[in-house]
């Protein structure tokens, strides 16, 4: 046995590294950031001004109208994510594991998930080339018409990430124990009934998960609007989200001023965003845990 | 339990099984199409010549229509032996740093069950879940200060970062894997706790490539980062590389498909060689 003031020291020592690594460039950031929201550094003194970036972010007309613009568009982007990609990616899962395939299984795993391995620039390209109007596969400017460019550029981020929920699903159907779905055949269950009544409630939990997790990434989006339609992203801003808008704010493009207090301001409020979600997400999971254990 | 199916396999096929088969594998193979098609496209059009490729977008390339000038194009026009440079400096310097430092934390967090070990991994832990990118303004203004703006160092520490909560959280459940007897066996012998970790290692290689495989992929397609750390002509990423290139030529096609190309293939190679220990990390990273 090693004694309890050895182990403190080791402890230390070895996670040291990681614990500086992490708290100076990712913790500290993002903590600083809600600091920076509360001062105005303009004038290269910083000066306290409580909710002042707030209250002019939300009042000023052009910011306030970019920033409900982006947090709408932010909301759809989500959405059309969860709403096509669990059920495709919960198809794929169930046909890789319904117990018919051998080795194929592999293969068609590598090759579904070839999408999530490329870049964000070279997908939004490769999609901006074949749906191209002049000599793609359709006439229609997708890209081009307020209406369809944001269902368009979330659908090409779709096919790239369809892997990722699969993963989830794939791996957890597999961990399944056998002799659970041996008994329900043996009690004459079909395949259909096995996999909605036995399977499918034994990997709900990962929907959860999935939900979560696609949520502060789609709100974190920035790359394939960005590759696609650069920071200011048109048509008419209709393909803006919280991230480009987060871009522009701090890094400033035509016909806006780089603010880094600006910036700091609405990354605050994104991290709001996110943190309220997230937290009541794992409230909302730990009292049904709680009930279900009761 | 396998045992129950066995006679039953070893049986004729029946018609109803055998179409259910043939059903299934067209529907896997159509979305793998769905899924590859695509890049596939990209690919072919990259050997194909600008008429070629107007001519019929579908066809593959033909004597005629056959070309390499768009990877000559990008070769004498853009950066790319730089580029792939800059991104394997930062995707292996990541990798490496991830995977020293996660191992060295995970290993002390699994090891030396003090009091506050389990509020610390809980720490680590809530990374996987932290929007890092909404920190770049006051890293922009600590990257400044320090003189470190536009450098590929700045880009792996904070890639490094970004990275170490999964790797610890994956590192955490294999070391728990290990036996103990094996640990004690080795403190018993006098080694120390250096030592003893280095006798650990071989144990949980499967882990470290998990942690190599899952932490190649973000790093190495990240455009957020290069694009306001290091977006010099110097230590642009392939990623970031791609997009100036691409926006520059837009109407150079066949160099455009060619610069997409180079883009895309190395990481699909890599992942089919590493497609397993990357699925693994997935699920057994994130799924807690």
């Amino acid at each position: 046995m090693i004694r309890t003031g050895t182990r403190y020291r080791m402890l230390a020592l070895f996670v040291a590294p990681a614990l500086v690594v992490y708290v100076a460039f990712a913790v500290y950031p993002l903590l600083s950031s809600v600091g920076m929201s509360f001062f105005d550094s303009g004038g290269g003194e910083s000066t306290f001004v409580g909710f002042g970036n707030y209250v002019e972010l939300f009042t000023n007309p052009t910011t306030s109208e970019r920033f409900w613009n982006a947090l709408v568009n932010n909301v759809e982007f989500f959405l059309i994510h969860l709403l096509v990609e669990l059920p495709i990616g919960l198809l794929i899962a169930a046909l890789l594991t319904s117990g018919r395939l051998r080795r194929s299984v592999g293969v068609y795993r590598t090759l579904l998930f070839i999408p999530a391995t490329l870049s964000v620039v070279i997908v939004g390209f490769l999609w901006r080339l074949i749906i191209n109007p002049l000599w793609g596969i359709v006439e229609f400017p997708l890209l081009g018409t307020e209406a369809t460019a944001l269902p368009t550029i979330s659908l090409m981020s779709v096919w790239q990430y369809l892997g990722i929920p699969m993963v989830f699903l794939y791996t957890a159907l597999l961990a399944i124990p056998d002799d659970v779905v041996e008994a329900s055949r043996i009690d004459g269950a079909g395949a259909w009934t096995i996999f909605w009544r036995i399977k499918f409630p034994l990997i709900a939990p990962q929907f959860g998960l999935i939900t979560i997790l696609t949520y502060i990434w789609t709100f974190n989006g920035f790359d394939i609007v960005y590759a696609l339609n650069g920071s200011a992203p048109g048509p008419n801003y209709s393909t803006d989200i919280l991230g480009t808008f987060f871009y522009r704010s701090f890094f400033g493009s035509s016909g806006q001023v780089a603010d880094l207090d600006l910036g700091a301001t609405v990354a605050s409020v994104i991290f709001a965003i996110i943190l309220v979600t997230t937290a009541a997400y794992f409230w909302v999971l730990q009292r049904r845990l709680k009930t279900y254990e009761l | 339990m396998t045992t129950v199916t066995q006679p039953r396999q070893r049986r004729r096929v029946r018609p109803a099984d055998r179409a259910a088969n043939v059903g299934l594998h067209a529907a896997l193979i159509a979305l793998s199409l769905g899924a590859v098609v695509p890049v596939l496209i990209v690919v072919m059009n990259s050997f194909k010549t600008t008429q070629g490729i107007f001519g019929s977008f579908l066809a593959p390339p033909d004597a005629e229509t056959f070309s390499v000038q768009g990877y000559l194009n990008v070769f004498s026009r853009g950066n790319f032996l730089l580029n792939y440079q800059n991104s394997l400096i930062v995707t292996i310097s990541t990798i490496v740093l991830t995977i020293v430092l996660g191992t060295l934390a995970a290993w002390a967090l699994v090891e030396y069950r003090v009091p506050i070990a389990p509020a610390l991994a809980g720490f680590f832990v809530i990374g996987i879940m932290l929007p890092i990118r909404l920190g770049t303004v006051p890293l922009l203004k600590t990257m400044t200060a320090w003189g470190i703006v536009d450098t590929l160092g700045a880009l792996v520490l904070v890639y490094t970062a970004m990275q170490l909560p999964l790797a610890i959280a994956l590192m955490t459940t294999y070391f728990r894997a290990v036996p103990a007897e094996l640990k004690e066996a080795a403190r018993i012998d006098g080694a120390g706790e250096w030592r003893t970790l280095w006798i650990t290692l071989p144990i949980v290689r499967v882990g470290i490539a998990a942690v190599a495989s899952i932490t190649m992929l973000p790093v190495w397609n990240d455009l957020w980062f290069p694009l306001i750390l290091a977006p010099g002509k110097g230590n642009q990423t392939v990623t970031l590389g791609v997009q100036q290139f691409v926006g520059q030529f837009q109407s150079d096609y066949p160099a455009l498909l060619a610069a997409l190309t180079l883009g895309a293939v190395p990481l699909v190679v890599l992942f089919a060689v590493f497609s397993k220990q990357y699925i693994a990390g997935l699920s057994k990273g994130y799924g807690k």
